[in-house]
């Protein structure tokens, strides 16, 4: 973690904004629209890590696939109105080759899934130089040169060996130290980690994370973590996103929203944790499920599930309103403005 | 009283052969190897390892999903792995397990009912659709759709609902929360416990996540390459573990707070192939533990008592790291 930018006005200045990004999918069978990132807004600062925690179908990864301009179209389109703006263009009004130029250089991602992500008729040291030749104009032997120092500094023992193997020739662990090492090749402003540790065992997942971390403050990048895992983002996150059913209902310093957390949401994620610390105990669960985002509930879209909901949360979906004198914290809850109203119905 | 009784349980299986079936068998992986438990009536162990620790091989041999290659499995005093087809049957009715993966283990051609229905019949039982569905939280509408209609957390609860149809006392939970979202992970965690104290069932709680064991086992059992290393009461391992894995393990476990104190330990490394376990404690390569020496590199520690009900396998399991 390095020191958190604080987000005043005027301070330091946006290294990416996403404004009112809405990316629908036309369902099969015509059951109607998905609004699976439904007016999403947020910035991300230089150097700082962000990270964007959510269940399923919460809209966090369509949220980054929407930022590359990755999602399949069709049967997914980002609506006319978002902005994704990155060093004061927008890259949803790119031309291709110019957003070419930006994607897998100056921004640049890596998957949940080592194994699918990467290209299992090449080398590693093929894949890694890629990148560095088509961006950089390198040549073959300088990509390559290039591609070993990658594997050395993401922490691949031998990499003089190790760049002429193919990705089922090495562990899950390794796999990822390879997709990092690819996705860095460039030295990104910014990198998109999309639950980079979730398939991994949790031993792998520590070893991950710390490397990515070390990786953040030396080549000074601005990491965008998209994560389910509270944990994940207690320890590695400066700010934080929570998404809910398609939309952002509460953002902080991770700090405060550990502390503080205000949506009801937040409140009851944090609260279903099992906790490696706590005694057995039964532990909160939130009732019901996820909607379907063919069909998110009217007003507050948390309203069927909130412990504290009352008549104005069915009619009226609240905007994401500031917390109290918290700089940064904002939730999408009548509760700030409300609060005498936080009495628990059941 | 003791319900179930693994012995020295061992599942090897045969290496492949390079060159389509023609050259050098390679070796065999030892994905068990030489386990032993033991779990009283109405209690829960949790067995805890990393992908490759064999947890998952042990709860399906133990049901003789999959032959063993050698060991002893005594459930209420019978030999498992003795029963022929008739007497394996009448004694599945009494064990039986839910699987990780809610979306694999159900037919998707068959509704709610059918999938309910059909191990009531094979053991010619009656019991209500109805009753079993009001047990695990569902609607009784549940009862006519297909697996593809329901949630990740909906299908889990009929997956417990069709273990429960049977009235079995043993249940193998192999990583049943682990394909779920954390707010519904809660309510299945809740569930098992409820209906745990309700039937007053066994579970074998298989998991990679020690956090979620915390919440719903009385014993916890650690597996590293096929063994298990450290074996105690859940509180006793949580509050002070002896073996430098399991140490190790807790330590990486990323909890939702920011800051937290804890000591990380950093394992280096990956987690060795079962086909070619190190020699001596299987541990070794990766072990940070102050006195490791040529003794762990030789002699395989054995799992002994390091105090009453507490074991380890470890060399120096007495000894501050």
């Amino acid at each position: 973690m390095t020191t958190p930018p604080i987000p005043t006005p005027g301070a330091p200045p946006v290294l990416l904004r996403v404004r009112n990004l809405k990316t629908y999918f036309v369902t099969e069978h015509g059951k109607g629209t998905a609004r699976a990132v439904d007016d999403v807004s947020f910035e991300l600062y230089p150097g700082e890590t962000l990270g964007i925690v959510g269940e399923s179908g919460c809209g966090k990864t369509v949220t980054s696939l929407s930022i590359l301009r990755l999602v399949p179209e069709p049967p997914g389109h980002v609506l006319p109105g978002s902005l994704i703006e990155f060093e004061g263009r927008n890259l949803l009004a790119l031309p291709a080759p110019e957003l070419r130029a930006v994607r897998g250089n100056q921004i640049a991602m890596i998957f949940q899934e080592p194994m699918t992500s990467l290209n299992p008729v090449f080398t590693v040291g093929d894949q890694i130089a890629e990148a560095a030749i088509i961006h950089q104009h390198l040549s073959r032997s300088a990509a390559r040169a290039r591609a070993i120092e990658m594997l050395r500094l993401v922490g691949i023992p031998d990499p003089d060996e190790r760049v002429d193997h193919y990705p089922h020739q090495l562990s899950g662990g390794m796999r990822q130290r390879v997709m990092i090492a690819m996705a860095l090749v460039c030295h990104p402003k910014v990198l998109i980690a999309d639950e980079p540790t979730t398939a991994l065992d949790v031993t792998i997942q520590a070893q991950i994370l710390e490397l990515l971390d070390r990786l953040q403050s030396e080549l000074g990048m601005a990491v965008l973590l998209i994560t389910h895992d509270l944990g994940v983002v207690a320890g590695h996150a400066d700010r934080v996103v929570v998404m809910y059913a398609g939309r952002v209902v509460e953002t902080a310093p991770t700090d405060a929203l550990f502390e503080r957390p205000t949506h009801p949401y937040t409140e009851g994620l944090l609260a279903a944790v099992p906790r490696i610390d706590a005694p057995r105990a039964r532990l909160h669960a939130i009732p019901g499920q996820v909607p379907a985002a063919t069909a998110w509930p009217p007003g507050c879209r948390f309203h069927p599930r909130c412990p504290y909901a009352w008549e104005k949360c069915a009619a009226e979906e609240p905007p994401l309103l500031e917390v109290g004198n918290e700089p940064g914290h904002t939730a999408r809850c009548w509760l700030v403005s409300e609060p005498e109203r936080r009495v628990l119905k059941r | 009283m003791t319900l179930v009784d693994v012995r020295d349980l061992v599942k090897h299986y045969a290496g492949e052969r390079s060159w389509f079936g023609l050259g050098r068998a390679r070796a065999p992986v030892r994905a068990v190897d030489g386990v032993s438990f033991t779990i009283a009536a109405g209690r829960t162990l949790g067995l805890v390892g990393e992908s490759g620790s064999g947890k998952t091989t042990v709860g399906r041999t133990m049901l003789r999903l999959q032959e063993a290659t050698s060991g002893k499995v005594l459930f209420d005093d019978h030999d498992v792995f003795a029963l022929d087809a008739t007497r394996l049957r009448g004694l599945r009715r009494r064990m039986q397990i839910v699987f990780q993966d809610p979306y694999g283990s159900l037919n998707p051609r068959m509704t709610v009912e059918d999938t309910l229905r059909e191990p009531l019949e094979i053991h010619g039982l009656k019991g209500a659709v109805a009753a079993l569905l009001d047990e695990v939280g569902l609607d009784a509408a549940f009862a006519k759709r297909y697996p593809h209609e329901l949630s990740g957390g909906q299908r889990q609860r009929v997956g417990i609902a069709r273990a429960l149809s049977v009235e079995p006392q043993f249940i193998v939970c192999d990583e049943p929360v682990s394909a779920l979202d954390v707010s519904v992970q809660a309510q299945v965690l809740n569930l098992l416990a409820d209906l745990q104290g309700k039937r007053r069932l066994t579970y074998l709680f298989i998991a990679h996540d020690l956090a979620v064991v915390r919440h719903i086992a009385d014993d916890v059992a650690v597996m590293y390459l096929g063994k298990i290393v450290e074996r105690a009461p859940a509180t006793e391992i949580y509050a002070q573990p002896r073996h430098p894995y399991t140490r190790a393990l807790l330590s990486a476990v990323p909890e939702p707070t920011p800051h937290a104190t804890k000591q990380r330990i950093l394992l280096p490394g990956d987690i060795p192939s079962p086909a070619h376990p190190p020699s001596g404690c299987p541990f070794h390569p990766r072990c940070p533990h102050p006195r490791k020496n040529d003794r762990c590199r030789t002699e395989p520690p054995p799992l002994r008592p390091i105090t009453p009900g507490h074991l380890a396998a470890c060399h120096y399991a007495e000894e501050p790291m």
